[in-house]
Parts: structure tokens; sequence; C-alpha cells
């Protein structure tokens, strides 16, 4: 009898536990989504904020993330997937390659306002005359740093999945090593390798202190990579935290969460279709 | 080809290093300055008067983190042990999604959220049952405030984590324990749950992490005056915060570097943290 009666109970918990987890998110997008959505027409869309962000739209903001984000990944989805061929095709497991992984997992844990104390002391400041001080190119390389585990993860878990026979049918043609990985492996292992893309664009996209560090947070619109600009992400907290225009902000947060969760359908979509493809 | 590959993959662990290194090199010469021990266990901050002690910083991060473990560490480990083994695979395939969309959430929004809602909703408490509470904490700015979002943000870490380890369990062993006649609950608690103890733990460890680490939204809702906490209604101001409010305007020289001081402070505390979680982890993993 007791045990029946713990048994209820603990289920019952489980699931007003894993209920209540949904609820949560459900209430957060749709608080963000309701108090934000009468406020996005085309002319918040395009036009220039007035009055420090009180009035107008977020056009500057637009763009500066579109930039700064192209920027970042340019950057950093090259070095992350040729650091997921490294440890999966080359590598053999030894200490620089266990070294390497702890780094990875290192470097993801570092939060992010450390990555701006890094990124202001070393691109804004001593490498100014490059970078042009606070800047997009500032901004992008310290978000480069953050997002390169991301990439390296999930190109490294791609790879990996790509069937065995592929390899050695190559290899069995007489294409060498480097031409199997260059002209059948990294095809094959490429919408596993967008996905992790996509997911960095997610975490480019959302960060903020970082950014706030080595960005610059100019309202006005960037002409070239050696200007500061600002992100939708900082737009928002300049909004509500310095100006205090609420409306304003729930706009573009609800621009900002719209997005996300485009991009994260977009993922979804990659892998259904990868995965069906492949069986 | 080997070469270039390998000096793309050694680029993650010498930008660690070189974090660590800037952040030091900018930071030191202040703590030299003031002195180590004054620095960590100073109880002013006040850089007009040249004070830098960052006890109140560190007071604040810890509280915010360690009540935001108290409501989401039960939640979030539900969560997960729900989603391994009792949710059905319908309600699995909408939960799980939406664990990683709760990921993704950028942490302004959280901030947006919590100043907007929460920080209201606690106000409005206090009005009505803790009238006598000091004014000046009746804000709803509060450790409370910041961590009812914290346990939120941690919560896809934990419930991801523990949830991975949880599938790892062999079948068998559940099975055996349900053919000897215990019940489901029965077998998770005394048969599952020992199983992924070091799973578990790093999860947390892994979200206090996370906590101790996220700066907007806790300065959206923490309300960052610098003083001590007395209750959970007392603003605060995080070591990540403190960073973050201070150097838009921080003059060159003994300011900016004790922001860096504060940095090293929170980098060599997440370093600690998150070299434990995995060495936890992987003893768990290779156990098996």
């Amino acid at each position: 009898m007791k045990s029946k009666t713990t048994e209820t109970l603990m289920k019952g918990m489980l699931w007003i536990s894993g209920i209540l987890t949904l609820t949560i998110l459900m209430t957060i997008l749709v608080y963000i989504i309701s108090r934000g959505i009468n406020k996005i027409n085309i002319e918040f869309l395009i036009q220039n904020p007035r009055r420090m962000g009180m009035e107008g739209g977020i056009y500057p903001a637009i763009v500066g993330t579109f930039y700064f984000t192209v920027t970042t990944i340019l950057l950093a989805a090259p070095l992350g997937i040729a650091t997921a061929v490294y440890l999966t095709e080359y590598a053999k497991e030894n200490y620089w390659v266990s070294a390497i992984r702890f780094g990875n997992d290192m470097l993801s844990a570092v939060p992010s306002i450390v990555f701006g104390l890094f990124g202001l002391a070393l691109f804004v400041v001593k490498l100014k005359p490059i970078t042009g001080g606070w800047s997009i190119l500032s901004g992008s390389l310290t978000g480069m740093l953050m997002i390169l585990p991301t990439i390296i993860r999930t190109s490294e878990e791609a790879i990996k999945a790509v069937p065995k026979e592929y390899r050695e049918a190559s290899l069995a043609l007489g294409a060498t090593n480097d031409q199997t990985i260059a002209r059948v492996i990294i095809p094959a292992a490429m919408p596993g390798i967008i996905t992790g893309v996509i997911l960095a664009i997610g975490r480019v996209i959302g960060e903020t202190a970082a950014f706030l560090l080595t960005l610059g947070g100019s309202i006005l619109i960037p002409s070239s990579i050696f200007e500061p600009a600002r992100t939708l992400a900082m737009h928002i907290y300049l909004t509500a935290m310095e100006v205090g225009a609420l409306d304003m902000a729930f706009g573009a947060a609800a621009v900002l969460i719209i997005t996300i969760l485009i991009l994260n359908l977009a993922t979804h979509g990659i892998l259904k279709k990868f995965s069906r493809a492949s069986s | 080809m080997r070469k270039i590959l390998f000096m793309c993959a050694a680029l993650s662990i010498a930008a660690v290093i070189m974090i660590g290194l800037f952040v030091f090199v900018e930071g030191y010469p202040l703590m030299q300055k003031v002195g180590f021990f004054n620095f960590i266990f100073g109880k002013v901050w006040s850089p007009s008067e040249g004070l830098y002690g960052i006890l109140p910083m560190i007071a604040g991060t810890f509280s915010i983190t360690l009540w935001a473990l108290i409501m989401g560490v039960p939640l979030s480990v539900f969560t997960a042990i729900f989603l391994a083994e009792y949710a059905p695979k319908k309600l699995e395939k909408l939960i799980n999604p939406a664990i990683e969309l709760l990921a993704g959430i950028p942490s302004v929004i959280y901030g947006l959220f919590g100043m907007t809602m929460v920080v209201p909703m606690i106000r409005e408490i206090q009005k009505a049952y803790f009238g006598n509470v000091a004014s000046q904490m009746q804000s709803g700015y509060s450790i409370l405030a910041a961590s009812i979002i914290l346990s939120i943000m941690i919560s896809p870490t934990i419930i991801s984590v523990t949830r991975d380890s949880l599938k790892s369990v062999n079948r068998e062993l559940k099975e055996g324990s349900l053919a000897l006649g215990a019940t489901q609950w029965q077998t998770t608690w005394h048969i599952v749950l020992p199983e992924v103890k070091s799973g578990i733990i790093a999860a947390i460890v892994l979200g206090m992490g996370r906590a101790i680490g996220e700066t907007m939204a806790v300065i959206m809702v923490a309300g960052n005056t610098v003083r001590f906490p007395e209750s959970i209604f007392s603003p605060v101001r995080s070591l990540t915060g403190n960073i973050a409010i201070e150097m838009a305007y921080a003059a060159a020289g003994d300011h900016t570097q004790a922001l860096f001081g504060t940095g090293i402070v929170l980098f060599a505390l997440i370093m600690a943290i998150n070299a434990f979680a995995l060495r936890i982890y992987g003893k768990g993993v290779k156990a098996k």
C-alpha cells in the first residue's frame, strides 16, 4: 500500500515538473511576443531610432546584427570545421588531442563578460590600429572564440556520423585520404555542419555582455567592419535599462525572439531532411 | 595540410590560455597594489575613494546562485527523470525541443521578462505581506528576482546532462528490478538514480557555473546595489554585473584594472568549477 502511494505521488510530481517546464517556456514566449507584436510594422523595421531609441525604429540594430553575425560566422566556421576535421580524421588519441578537447570544453564555459574583458584588452585596445577600436571586427573576433566550441562539437559529430562505406568506396577507387575528406566526407557531413553553424548564429544573435565591451553600441548604421555597431540584443538592453523605453524594447524583443524561433525551426528542418535522406 | 589543421585545432586551447593571461595581466597590478587579501575580502567598493573590495559582489553572486540552485535543481532533475523514464513518446517529442528553445532564448529576453513580470510581482507580494521590510528593499529588484530568472536559465543545462546520463543506464538493470516486482518509482529511486549520481552532480555543477557567469539577465533584475545581502528581498550586485555596469564609465587606470581584477576572480572560479564537473562526469562515464 505504502509503495503504491509513493508511486502515485512521485509520478504526479514528475508529470507536474515536465508540464511546468513546458509552461514556463510558453509563458515567456507568449508574454514577450504579445507585448511586442503590435509595435512591429514596416516603419519600426526600416526607420532609424529617434531620441536615443525612445521613438522611431530599429533599422540600425537589424543592419548591425546582420553585418556582425555574417562577419563572425565567416571567421569562425572555417576554423571550427578545420578543427573538427583534424580531430576526427588526422589526430591520434594522444596528449595533444585531449588537451585540445579540454581547451574546447573550457572555452565553452568561459562567461560572456570575461570574453568581453579579453576582447576589450586585446582587440579594442592593443590592436586598435588594425581593428579600429570598438568595431564590428573587434566584436566578431571576440564572438568567433565564443562560438568555436559549438561549431567544433557539432561538426565533429556530423563527420563521425558519415557511414564508413563512403570512405572505403572512395579509397578503393584510388582517391587519396585528403581527396576523400574534401570530396566525400565533408559534403556528406554538410547538413550536420550547417545545423551547427545555425546554432552558432543563434548564440551570436543572443549574446550581449561580451559585445557590450567590444562592439561599441553605436546607434548609427555601420559602413564598414571597422566601425562600431549594436545588435538587437544590445539594443533591447540599452533601450530598456538606460533609456527606459520599455515598449520599444518589447518591440525589438519580439523581433529577436521570432528570429530565434525561425532559426530553431530551420535546424530541425535540416536535421529531419538529413535523417530521412540517409535512412 | 595536417599542420594547418593542427594549428586551427590548437587555437581553442591557445584562446583559453590567452583569455586567462590577458585578463590577469590587466587586473593584476591593482590586486598587487591594494593587496590580494584586501581585494577579495574588502567590504567597501568605492572607486572614487580608491577603495576596491569585492566581497559584497562575491556574496551577491553566491546568494543568487544558491537560491537559483535551490529552486532550479529539483524542477530540472524531476523533468529529466520524467523525460527519460516516464513521459509518453509524444510528450517527450514536445518537451525536448522546448528545452532546446529555452536554452536558445537570449539572456536579455529573460532579463526583460524578469524586470517587467517577476520584479513587479515580487513588489506586490512584499507590499501585501511584508509591509515591515525597509523601503529600499521594496523595489522588487532583489536576490529573489534574479534567482527565479536564473533557475529557469540553468534548467536546460541541468535537464539535458541529467537526461543523457539517465538514458545511458543499462536496460537490463531496470528490467531486472521490475521483474523482481519493484514498482517503477522504486526502480528509479533505488536502481537508476544511484547509477547516475555522478552525472547528476556534474549537471548541477555545470548549472552552477552558468548561474555564476550570467550577466545580462542578472543586472536587469538584481538591483545592482553594492551592499551585503540581508534577506532574499535585498538588491545585490553580482561579480559579472560589476564589470558590465562600471566598464562603460570606468576611467583608465585603477578603476579599470579593478574591474579586470573582478574578471580574474570570475574566470578562476568558473574554470575551477568546470574542471571539477568534467572530472566527475568523466569518471562516471569511464566507470561504465
